[in-house]
């Protein structure tokens, strides 16, 4: 008891709530978060010569494609149509790389995980951060198309950490989610990936949601989580405008609830990972 | 609860305490592997899950400087309980308590990443161990010396011969001050200078008073290096006292046979 250093005691019998003990253990271990970011960034581009670039050019790539393929399809009177879909598809392969990558890394340290105590979120989370990293330096181009199609950047800008601390909370949840159920049955993730693509294009990514029909309006667009997201995320910066005050509170709510959901299932089933990856 | 802290509290050379510890794996008669089999199979009610207790009430008491082994044969329990002791795993029943930091070993090179050099795998490694970058710069240059691959270290690893791999990732995890250390059949890897060094380590820990947990199938190595030995078998405990007593009864059931098995 008289020693200078602290030692730790763990005892099972007295543990507290699941969720916030894993709180208070990623909180702890920050460092090994910065680490599997470090490692994702370093190890995606690593043997290309273009390196990180590849990650500004490959939504601009698909972006051209969809101008010119559907500029005239969907949303043909749409004015800077390039910026359109170009933000829909930065918000969008935010969104389905965290929750890929949350859901392969969990599945990938699982052999960790029966090993040594790290805490289980670890993957999700840094997974959503290497995404968010993806995501900041994708509106470089973003920002340059603007300005070649002249789309007005406006002050509104200095919003867009709103719409991309929501998306990331939305990203976290269902990551969280996804990578649980994944953990007990293999083919899970290869049913999000068809389930990634049908969601993709019920959402306002290459679309807007003026062209639909009526009668599908309001089921594709309120009842969709994403749609709300993503069009709070072009709010500010593709439209120029304060964010919308339902919006925004919409969006808060779908956020919250999604990621305290995402935890709270995660965590109630994290224990038994160790007998099941 | 309150009664038995502070028996724990009163001594103090008790590091770890298993009291009536029993686990159980909840396990489907027939592993269910994919969510498309698991709804078939539970539309036609064939879903049976079956209960299995990789180890029942276990109750052990492990004191400071100890160095203890663990034998038994595969499936008795010991990974199991090496699990629970490292915060892997929860009892489902009974209570784990351990006071001081542990210090599982991975596999060499576990949570390596090809790609990456050697100085990034270093603080990859370090940081899934619980260290921060500080802690890890610190140690940089002792981890290295010891794994004697300055020459290599901004070489991805993939480019590294696995003896090299298993240098590294037994200088980075063993470059701690543990007070407790699990080691799981571990020694038997690397050649046998390599093995040479890393008993030298093993053997410099206990003299620092760490607390060692051995589990071998190698039962030289459990005479040579233990004091005190357990003997699992089906979960349960079936001896536990001097490693000569136990190890002898131990072979003695064993019968005439000796198949040593691998893990």
């Amino acid at each position: 008891m008289d020693k200078a250093k602290q030692i730790p005691i763990y005892d099972s019998a007295r543990q507290g709530s699941p969720a916030v003990e894993e709180m208070r253990s990623v909180l702890k271990y920050r460092y090994l978060i910065v680490q599997l970011i470090r490692r994702d960034i370093l190890t995606r581009y690593k043997r290309s010569s273009l390196g990180v670039a590849w990650t500004m050019l490959n939504p601009l790539g698909t972006m051209l494609i969809l101008t010119i393929v559907f500029s005239r399809a969907f949303g043909g009177s749409q004015e800077g149509y390039a910026a359109y879909v170009l933000s829909g598809l930065i918000a969008w392969n935010f969104f389905a790389q965290s929750t890929n990558a949350a859901t392969l890394h969990l599945v990938w340290g699982g052999s960790l995980l029966k090993k040594i105590y790290i805490p289980r979120t670890s993957f999700a989370v840094s997974a959503t951060g290497t995404g968010l990293i993806n995501l900041l330096l994708s509106l470089i181009p973003l920002l340059l198309v603007m300005l070649i199609i002249r789309v007005p950047i406006r002050w509104t800008i200095i919003f867009m950490p709103i719409p991309i601390l929501f998306l990331a909370m939305f990203a976290l949840g269902i990551g969280l989610l996804i990578s649980t159920m994944a953990i007990y049955y293999a083919d899970i993730a290869e049913m999000y990936q068809i389930f990634l693509t049908a969601w993709m294009y019920l959402s306002p990514v290459i679309w807007s949601p003026e062209i639909l029909p009526e009668v599908y309006r309001l089921w594709i667009t309120k009842l969709n989580p994403m749609y709300y997201l993503i069009e709070l995320f072009r709010m500010p910066i593709i439209y120029g405008q304060v964010p919308d005050i339902n919006l925004l509170l919409i969006s808060a709510g779908i956020a919250t609830i999604t990621l305290f959901a995402g935890w709270m299932f995660f965590t109630s089933k994290s224990d038994e990972f160790a007998y099941r990856v | 609860m309150m009664n038995e802290a502070q028996t724990g509290s009163d001594n103090q050379d008790t590091v770890i305490r298993l009291e009536a510890v029993g686990v159980r794996y909840r396990i489907a008669s027939e592993r269910v592997a994919t969510f498309k089999e698991y709804m078939i199979r539970r539309f036609q009610g064939k879903i049976a899950l079956g209960d299995f207790w990789a180890l029942r009430q276990i109750d052990l008491q492990i004191n400071k400087g100890e160095m203890i082994g663990l034998i038994g044969p595969n499936g008795a329990g010991k990974s199991t309980l090496l699990k629970l002791i490292a915060r892997v795993m929860r009892p489902t029943k009974g209570r784990v308590w351990v006071k001081g930091v542990v210090a599982p070993l991975l596999e060499f090179g576990a949570g390596f990443h090809p790609d990456l050099t050697g100085r990034e795998n270093i603080f990859l490694n370090g940081a899934l161990l619980g260290f921060t970058n500080d802690e890890m710069q610190e140690k940089f240059d002792r981890i290295v010396d010891f794994a004697e691959l300055w020459e290599f270290i901004d070489v991805p690893v993939r480019n590294y011969s696995s003896g090299m791999a298993a240098r590294l990732g037994f200088a980075v995890a063993t470059d701690i001050d543990p007070d407790i250390l699990i080691l799981d059949e571990v020694l038997s890897v690397g050649d046998e200078a390599f093995q040479r060094k890393s008993l030298a380590r093993m053997e410099n820990f206990r003299d620092r008073g760490a607390t060692i947990i051995l589990v071998s199938h190698n039962m030289e190595t459990i005479l040579e290096m233990c004091h005190r030995s357990v003997w699992l078998d089906h979960g349960q405990i079936v001896m536990i006292g001097e490693s000569k007593q136990v190890v002898t009864s131990y072979k003695d059931a064993q019968g005439p046979i000796d198949i040593s098995d691998g893990d």
